[in-house]
Protein backbone atom coordinates (compact mmCIF):
# COMPACT_ATOMS: atom_id res chain seq x y z
CA UNK A 1 0.00 0.00 0.00
CA UNK A 2 0.69 3.57 -0.67
CA UNK A 3 1.10 5.96 2.49
CA UNK A 4 1.43 9.53 2.70
CA UNK A 5 1.96 10.84 6.36
CA UNK A 6 1.13 13.52 7.43
CA UNK A 7 2.81 15.43 11.04
CA UNK A 8 1.20 18.09 13.00
CA UNK A 9 2.90 17.93 16.67
CA UNK A 10 6.11 18.98 17.86
CA UNK A 11 9.17 16.82 18.48
CA UNK A 12 8.98 16.26 22.11
CA UNK A 13 5.24 14.97 21.31
CA UNK A 14 4.28 11.08 21.84
CA UNK A 15 2.52 11.22 18.60
CA UNK A 16 5.83 12.45 16.39
CA UNK A 17 7.18 9.18 18.10
CA UNK A 18 4.32 6.87 17.28
CA UNK A 19 4.26 8.69 13.61
CA UNK A 20 7.94 7.42 13.04
CA UNK A 21 7.04 4.27 14.28
CA UNK A 22 4.32 3.84 11.76
CA UNK A 23 6.97 4.75 9.00
CA UNK A 24 9.52 2.12 10.42
CA UNK A 25 6.66 -0.47 10.44
CA UNK A 26 5.38 0.65 7.06
CA UNK A 27 7.92 -0.06 5.33
CA UNK A 28 9.27 -2.85 6.95
CA UNK A 29 6.03 -4.18 6.11
CA UNK A 30 6.96 -3.82 2.29
CA UNK A 31 4.55 -0.71 2.04
CA UNK A 32 5.28 2.48 0.42
CA UNK A 33 5.85 5.80 1.90
CA UNK A 34 4.85 8.42 -0.55
CA UNK A 35 6.00 11.16 0.93
CA UNK A 36 6.25 12.82 4.78
CA UNK A 37 4.46 15.76 5.23
CA UNK A 38 5.34 18.11 8.34
CA UNK A 39 3.16 20.94 9.25
CA UNK A 40 1.99 23.32 11.93
CA UNK A 41 4.46 22.13 14.97
CA UNK A 42 5.88 19.05 13.24
CA UNK A 43 8.09 21.07 11.47
CA UNK A 44 10.16 20.67 14.47
CA UNK A 45 10.63 17.36 13.74
CA UNK A 46 12.94 18.15 10.82
CA UNK A 47 15.02 20.84 13.29
CA UNK A 48 18.74 20.12 13.36
CA UNK A 49 18.38 23.14 16.28
CA UNK A 50 16.34 20.79 18.69
CA UNK A 51 19.05 19.69 21.81
CA UNK A 52 17.21 16.89 23.46
CA UNK A 53 18.60 15.39 27.00
CA UNK A 54 20.88 12.59 27.03
CA UNK A 55 18.89 9.99 28.40
CA UNK A 56 15.74 10.91 25.52
CA UNK A 57 15.12 9.96 22.19
CA UNK A 58 16.45 12.61 20.11
CA UNK A 59 13.97 12.31 17.22
CA UNK A 60 14.88 15.18 15.05
CA UNK A 61 17.87 12.98 14.94
CA UNK A 62 16.02 9.78 14.08
CA UNK A 63 13.97 10.86 11.64
CA UNK A 64 16.76 12.33 9.65
CA UNK A 65 18.72 8.70 9.71
CA UNK A 66 15.39 7.32 8.44
CA UNK A 67 14.30 9.47 6.23
CA UNK A 68 18.27 9.50 4.53
CA UNK A 69 19.17 6.05 4.96
CA UNK A 70 15.75 5.35 2.40
CA UNK A 71 15.80 8.13 0.60
CA UNK A 72 12.27 9.04 1.20
CA UNK A 73 10.45 12.50 0.08
CA UNK A 74 10.38 14.41 3.21
CA UNK A 75 8.76 17.76 2.96
CA UNK A 76 8.49 20.74 5.46
CA UNK A 77 5.51 22.80 5.14
CA UNK A 78 7.46 26.21 4.53
CA UNK A 79 5.46 28.55 5.58
CA UNK A 80 4.50 26.74 8.90
CA UNK A 81 8.41 26.55 9.21
CA UNK A 82 9.06 29.96 8.43
CA UNK A 83 6.37 30.94 11.26
CA UNK A 84 8.13 29.04 13.56
CA UNK A 85 11.82 29.56 13.04
CA UNK A 86 12.91 26.55 10.97
CA UNK A 87 14.70 27.73 8.28
CA UNK A 88 17.09 26.20 5.60
CA UNK A 89 19.55 27.62 4.19
CA UNK A 90 17.74 29.30 1.36
CA UNK A 91 15.01 30.53 3.09
CA UNK A 92 17.83 32.15 6.16
CA UNK A 93 19.33 34.09 3.15
CA UNK A 94 15.86 35.19 2.04
CA UNK A 95 14.61 36.89 5.47
CA UNK A 96 18.49 38.11 6.48
CA UNK A 97 18.75 35.34 9.66
CA UNK A 98 21.21 34.05 11.01
CA UNK A 99 19.91 30.93 12.12
CA UNK A 100 20.09 27.69 9.78
CA UNK A 101 17.65 24.89 11.34
CA UNK A 102 17.03 22.84 8.41
CA UNK A 103 18.80 21.01 6.04
CA UNK A 104 19.75 17.75 3.89
CA UNK A 105 17.87 15.12 3.88
CA UNK A 106 14.56 17.81 3.83
CA UNK A 107 12.83 20.00 1.51
CA UNK A 108 10.97 23.05 2.43
CA UNK A 109 7.93 23.30 0.17
CA UNK A 110 4.50 24.49 0.19
CA UNK A 111 0.73 22.83 0.82
CA UNK A 112 0.74 21.99 -2.72
CA UNK A 113 2.94 19.13 -1.79
CA UNK A 114 0.54 17.79 1.16
CA UNK A 115 -2.38 17.57 -1.60
CA UNK A 116 -0.10 15.94 -4.22
CA UNK A 117 0.45 12.95 -1.77
CA UNK A 118 -2.87 13.18 -1.07
CA UNK A 119 -3.54 12.46 -4.06
CA UNK A 120 -0.80 10.14 -5.19
CA UNK A 121 -1.35 7.40 -1.91
CA UNK A 122 -3.57 4.71 -0.79
CA UNK A 123 -4.05 5.92 2.03
CA UNK A 124 -3.26 9.50 4.13
CA UNK A 125 -2.10 9.17 7.75
CA UNK A 126 -2.22 12.01 10.25
CA UNK A 127 -0.26 12.07 13.87
CA UNK A 128 -0.78 14.77 16.08
CA UNK A 129 -3.79 16.85 15.02
CA UNK A 130 -6.14 17.70 16.96
CA UNK B 1 -10.88 11.50 -10.70
CA UNK B 2 -8.77 13.19 -7.75
CA UNK B 3 -9.63 12.26 -4.42
CA UNK B 4 -11.69 14.00 -1.69
CA UNK B 5 -10.36 15.58 1.44
CA UNK B 6 -12.41 16.04 4.25
CA UNK B 7 -10.84 18.94 6.68
CA UNK B 8 -12.04 19.18 9.98
CA UNK B 9 -11.33 22.54 12.08
CA UNK B 10 -11.58 21.81 15.81
CA UNK B 11 -9.62 24.64 16.69
CA UNK B 12 -10.85 28.68 18.22
CA UNK B 13 -9.88 31.32 15.95
CA UNK B 14 -7.72 32.53 18.54
CA UNK B 15 -6.11 29.79 20.06
CA UNK B 16 -3.21 30.00 18.01
CA UNK B 17 -2.32 29.54 14.43
CA UNK B 18 -4.05 25.70 14.26
CA UNK B 19 -7.36 27.65 12.67
CA UNK B 20 -5.44 29.41 9.88
CA UNK B 21 -3.25 26.80 9.25
CA UNK B 22 -6.01 23.91 9.11
CA UNK B 23 -8.09 26.45 6.45
CA UNK B 24 -4.79 27.28 4.70
CA UNK B 25 -5.33 24.07 3.88
CA UNK B 26 -8.33 24.30 2.38
CA UNK B 27 -7.75 27.25 0.04
CA UNK B 28 -5.16 25.31 -1.47
CA UNK B 29 -6.76 22.67 -2.14
CA UNK B 30 -9.44 24.83 -3.60
CA UNK B 31 -6.37 26.83 -5.87
CA UNK B 32 -5.63 23.23 -6.69
CA UNK B 33 -9.55 22.58 -8.13
CA UNK B 34 -9.54 19.58 -5.85
CA UNK B 35 -12.91 18.12 -4.59
CA UNK B 36 -12.36 19.62 -0.75
CA UNK B 37 -14.75 20.18 2.45
CA UNK B 38 -14.38 21.88 5.61
CA UNK B 39 -16.17 21.22 8.77
CA UNK B 40 -16.59 23.43 11.78
CA UNK B 41 -16.32 21.09 14.84
CA UNK B 42 -15.83 21.48 18.52
CA UNK B 43 -14.41 24.59 19.21
CA UNK B 44 -13.96 25.20 15.65
CA UNK B 45 -17.63 26.31 15.43
CA UNK B 46 -16.46 29.65 17.04
CA UNK B 47 -14.55 30.84 14.22
CA UNK B 48 -17.95 31.02 12.60
CA UNK B 49 -18.71 33.81 15.54
CA UNK B 50 -20.17 37.08 14.27
CA UNK B 51 -18.98 40.14 14.91
CA UNK B 52 -15.39 38.86 16.12
CA UNK B 53 -12.70 42.17 16.99
CA UNK B 54 -9.42 40.37 15.57
CA UNK B 55 -7.98 43.88 16.25
CA UNK B 56 -8.77 44.16 20.18
CA UNK B 57 -6.35 40.63 20.36
CA UNK B 58 -3.62 42.66 17.94
CA UNK B 59 -4.49 39.28 15.60
CA UNK B 60 -5.27 39.31 11.92
CA UNK B 61 -8.96 38.51 11.19
CA UNK B 62 -9.82 35.03 10.39
CA UNK B 63 -13.23 35.64 9.07
CA UNK B 64 -12.13 37.68 5.83
CA UNK B 65 -9.84 34.62 4.98
CA UNK B 66 -13.06 32.70 5.25
CA UNK B 67 -15.39 34.45 3.10
CA UNK B 68 -12.69 33.69 0.46
CA UNK B 69 -13.92 30.19 0.78
CA UNK B 70 -16.20 30.23 -1.84
CA UNK B 71 -14.15 32.50 -4.39
CA UNK B 72 -11.59 29.74 -4.14
CA UNK B 73 -13.77 26.89 -5.90
CA UNK B 74 -14.38 25.26 -2.06
CA UNK B 75 -18.66 25.11 -1.95
CA UNK B 76 -18.73 22.14 0.46
CA UNK B 77 -18.80 23.79 4.14
CA UNK B 78 -20.10 22.00 7.55
CA UNK B 79 -20.64 23.46 10.92
CA UNK B 80 -21.55 20.88 13.57
CA UNK B 81 -24.99 21.94 15.03
CA UNK B 82 -24.19 20.18 18.50
CA UNK B 83 -20.37 21.81 19.00
CA UNK B 84 -22.68 24.90 18.25
CA UNK B 85 -25.49 24.39 20.76
CA UNK B 86 -23.16 22.86 23.21
CA UNK B 87 -21.47 25.97 23.16
CA UNK B 88 -24.30 28.76 23.35
CA UNK B 89 -23.31 29.51 19.80
CA UNK B 90 -26.76 31.23 17.88
CA UNK B 91 -25.40 30.00 14.10
CA UNK B 92 -28.52 31.85 12.82
CA UNK B 93 -25.68 34.82 12.77
CA UNK B 94 -22.85 33.15 11.69
CA UNK B 95 -20.35 35.03 9.55
CA UNK B 96 -19.98 31.72 6.82
CA UNK B 97 -23.71 31.68 6.13
CA UNK B 98 -22.91 29.21 2.97
CA UNK B 99 -21.57 26.37 5.69
CA UNK B 100 -24.87 24.11 6.36
CA UNK B 101 -25.39 23.32 9.70
CA UNK B 102 -25.06 19.35 10.29
CA UNK B 103 -26.40 17.24 12.99
CA UNK B 104 -23.95 14.61 14.36
CA UNK B 105 -25.80 11.32 12.00
CA UNK B 106 -25.01 13.45 9.06
CA UNK B 107 -21.33 13.96 9.94
CA UNK B 108 -20.81 10.27 10.05
CA UNK B 109 -22.41 10.08 7.04
CA UNK B 110 -20.28 12.87 5.82
CA UNK B 111 -17.06 11.72 6.45
CA UNK B 112 -17.86 8.56 5.37
CA UNK B 113 -17.99 10.39 2.02
CA UNK B 114 -14.46 11.55 1.89
CA UNK B 115 -11.45 9.72 0.57
CA UNK B 116 -9.12 11.28 3.03
CA UNK B 117 -9.95 13.03 5.92
CA UNK B 118 -7.47 15.72 8.31
CA UNK B 119 -8.75 16.66 11.56
CA UNK B 120 -6.63 20.16 12.98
Amino acid sequence: MKFAIALFSAAHAPSSRRALLFAQAALAGGHEIVRLFFYQDGVYNASGSVVTPQDEQDLPKQWRAFVSEHQLDGVVCIAAALRRGVLNEEEAGRYQRDAVAVGVPWELSGLGQLHDAVQDADRLICFGGA
Amino acid sequence: MPKSLLIISRQAPWSGPNAREALDIVLAGGAFDLPIGLLFMDDGVFQLAAKQDAKALQQKDLSANLQALPMFGVEDLFVCGDSAAERGLDLDGRSLEEARVLTAQEITALIDRYDQVITL
